[in-house]
């Protein structure tokens, strides 16, 4: 898993870590320049989950193509998919009823809370501490439970469709939010208690892999690791879309830099989903949920951009469209690709050990990163 | 890049203080907060009711699936063998993988008008995604997803179904 494959001129070794090894959450191959203990150099080698989506997504229609971009961030395939339909109902000029509205904010926030809880728990378990994994997959299991109820898978949903939501949501569904709002209210002291405040963990975070705001801004780094280092750049507060404008929340923002302030900032996000989905639940307007399109869609010819905050940064997707069915172009912005450019500069200089809590903190999938 | 911008000189972590009393106080803190921890991990020890694992193997027979749960496309049919499939391949066009091929062909009635009917509806499991893409577009709602989900196989041509049952014909008033 780590190997020495080399040496550099001045006798610093090279080294493999992964393709395959726990810490890296999936195909991430670093080989990293060490000297002793300390990292000079990080390389990511990219390309071992590569599936070319954009060329594929050229050959879909604009209904198909959204299904495949729940496979690349897939612990936020919701805000995924509904980039997608966002990006295509900016072409059509679809009017999307405010039902569908109100569920998609309400799917993306609880799919951003699954995602933090289980960034959470694999985080704790990459500096060692293994049960907070299963504390965190307690809660992200309620959420999963209501995903399967309503949108009939717990991964990979493919719920928004182009006008709004595939099915109506499940009459089930308020009373299990608000279960589950109840659950988390009640587990999240547990959290702070395990993890956030233990001290073998705040010695392995604090200072480790310090981010400066300027370097966040120059490497395009988004989300949370950017807010960590101070930069605002939060896409719903920033460029408000569907109603994120008329919602009273937060952004989150630290001032450290460090691991630490990155970790604080994803838990204290939590806590604002908690309240967007808490302002929304009792309150979904009746209506459609899903506005009159053409059975065959077709965009204008033009140019198309959305932007959307994921769990893990700004996504964007990026339509050229020759007024056809498909689309002659598709790019995908995903936020873990310029995150994943900043740990080589984060990295330089820091023992190799706190590799992996930038790593953990970065909240990488590599999927996203490698599409 | 340098190679300084990781320093630890600014961290605020309590070990990095000065002063016998900051010493003892962050190891009486540090201390406290792992018994603060192992509190919690005790409070679940010994309380076995918090236990939400399901065993899964075992509770097969009392598994409940959501009636959304997209396990597996299947063509349901009634009582006497009928099915809705009028074969308008809306769901073979839908699919984003290619994974529903329709076969027709001609029935002959008694009187000896010619109809077009499925043969054959072929689904490849193995290529498909669960989308809800062909539910959806199917406009006499004759296939819908079933709760199935072990779909492990010896054989990668076993994944290949035809989901109308043979014999089946197509219910009398579905155009």
């Amino acid at each position: 898993m780590v190997e020495e494959i080399g040496r550099t001129a001045d006798g610093n070794i090279i080294i493999n870590v992964g393709p395959q090894h726990p810490a890296t959450h999936g195909v991430l191959h670093l080989v990293i320049t060490i000297n002793g203990e300390t990292i000079i150099k990080v390389e990511p080698h990219l390309g071992y989950i590569h599936r070319s989506i954009e060329k594929m997504c050229e050959s879909l229609t604009y209904r198909q193509f959204i299904y495949v971009t729940s496979r690349m961030d897939y612990l936020s395939s919701h805000i995924n998919n509904h980039a997608c339909a966002l990006c295509v109902e900016n072409g059509l000029q679809v009017e999307v009823p405010a039902r569908a509205q109100v569920i998609r904010v309400l799917m993306d926030e609880l799919t951003r809370i699954a995602s933090h809880e289980l960034w959470w728990g694999a985080m704790a378990m990459d500096l060692g501490a293994f049960t907070p994994f299963f504390h965190a997959f307690r809660e992200r299991e309620t959420i999963n439970d209501i995903m399967e109820e309503t949108c009939g898978a717990r991964l990979t949903m493919n719920y928004m469709v182009p006008g709004g939501v595939m099915q109506d949501i499940h009459p089930n569904f308020q009373q299990r939010v608000k279960d589950f709002i109840k659950l988390y209210k009640s587990k999240i002291s547990e959290y702070d208690e395990l993890v956030t405040g233990n001290i073998i963990f705040q010695n392995r975070m604090k200072g480790v892999g310090y981010l400066s705001p300027e370097d966040a801004v120059s490497f395009g780094v988004s989300g949370p690791p950017a807010r960590g280092s101070g930069v605002s750049c939060d896409t719903r507060k920033t460029y408000p879309y569907e109603i994120y404008n008329q919602l009273q929340f937060d952004e989150i923002l630290e001032t450290g830099g460090d691991s630490f302030a990155r970790y604080m900032v994803r838990i204290r996000e939590m806590n604002q989903s908690i309240k967007i989905i808490e302002q929304l639940i009792d309150n979904i307007p009746e209506g459609d949920f899903q506005a009159k399109t053409k059975a065959v869609l077709k965009l204008p010819k033009g140019e198309f951009l959305q932007k959307v905050e994921t769990a893990r940064g700004q996504f964007g997707v990026y339509i050229v469209s020759e007024g056809g069915t498909t689309p002659y172009r598709i790019k995908f912005r995903s936020p873990g690709f310029s995150n994943l450019s900043a740990l080589d500069h984060m990295a330089r200089g820091s023992k190799l050990g706190d590799l992996v809590a930038m790593m953990g903190t970065l909240d990488l999938v590599i999927p996203d990163i490698d599409r | 890049m340098d190679k300084n911008s990781n320093s630890k000189n600014n961290s605020s972590s309590p070990s990095s203080g000065g002063g016998l009393v900051q010493y003892i106080k962050d190891v009486f803190n540090g201390v406290k907060s792992l018994l603060v921890g192992l509190r919690r991990t005790m409070y679940y020890f010994t309380h076995h009711k918090e236990i939400i694992t399901e065993q899964y193997p075992d509770n097969r027979a009392t598994l409940v699936f959501p009636e959304r749960f997209k396990g597996e496309v299947v063509m349901t049919h009634d009582e006497n063998n009928e099915h809705a499939c009028t074969g308008c391949t809306a769901c073979e066009l839908a699919c984003p993988n290619a994974t529903i091929k329709i076969i027709t062909k001609f029935d002959v009635s008694p009187e000896g008008k010619k109809k077009k009917a499925i043969d054959k509806f072929v689904y490849h499991l193995e290529l498909c995604t669960m989308c809800n893409l062909c539910i959806v577009a199917c406009p006499t709602d004759a296939i819908k997803m079933a709760q199935t989900f072990e779909h492990s196989v010896y054989n990668r041509a076993d994944l290949t179904k035809i989901l109308n049952k043979p014999g089946s014909k197509i219910r009398e008033g579905v155009e």
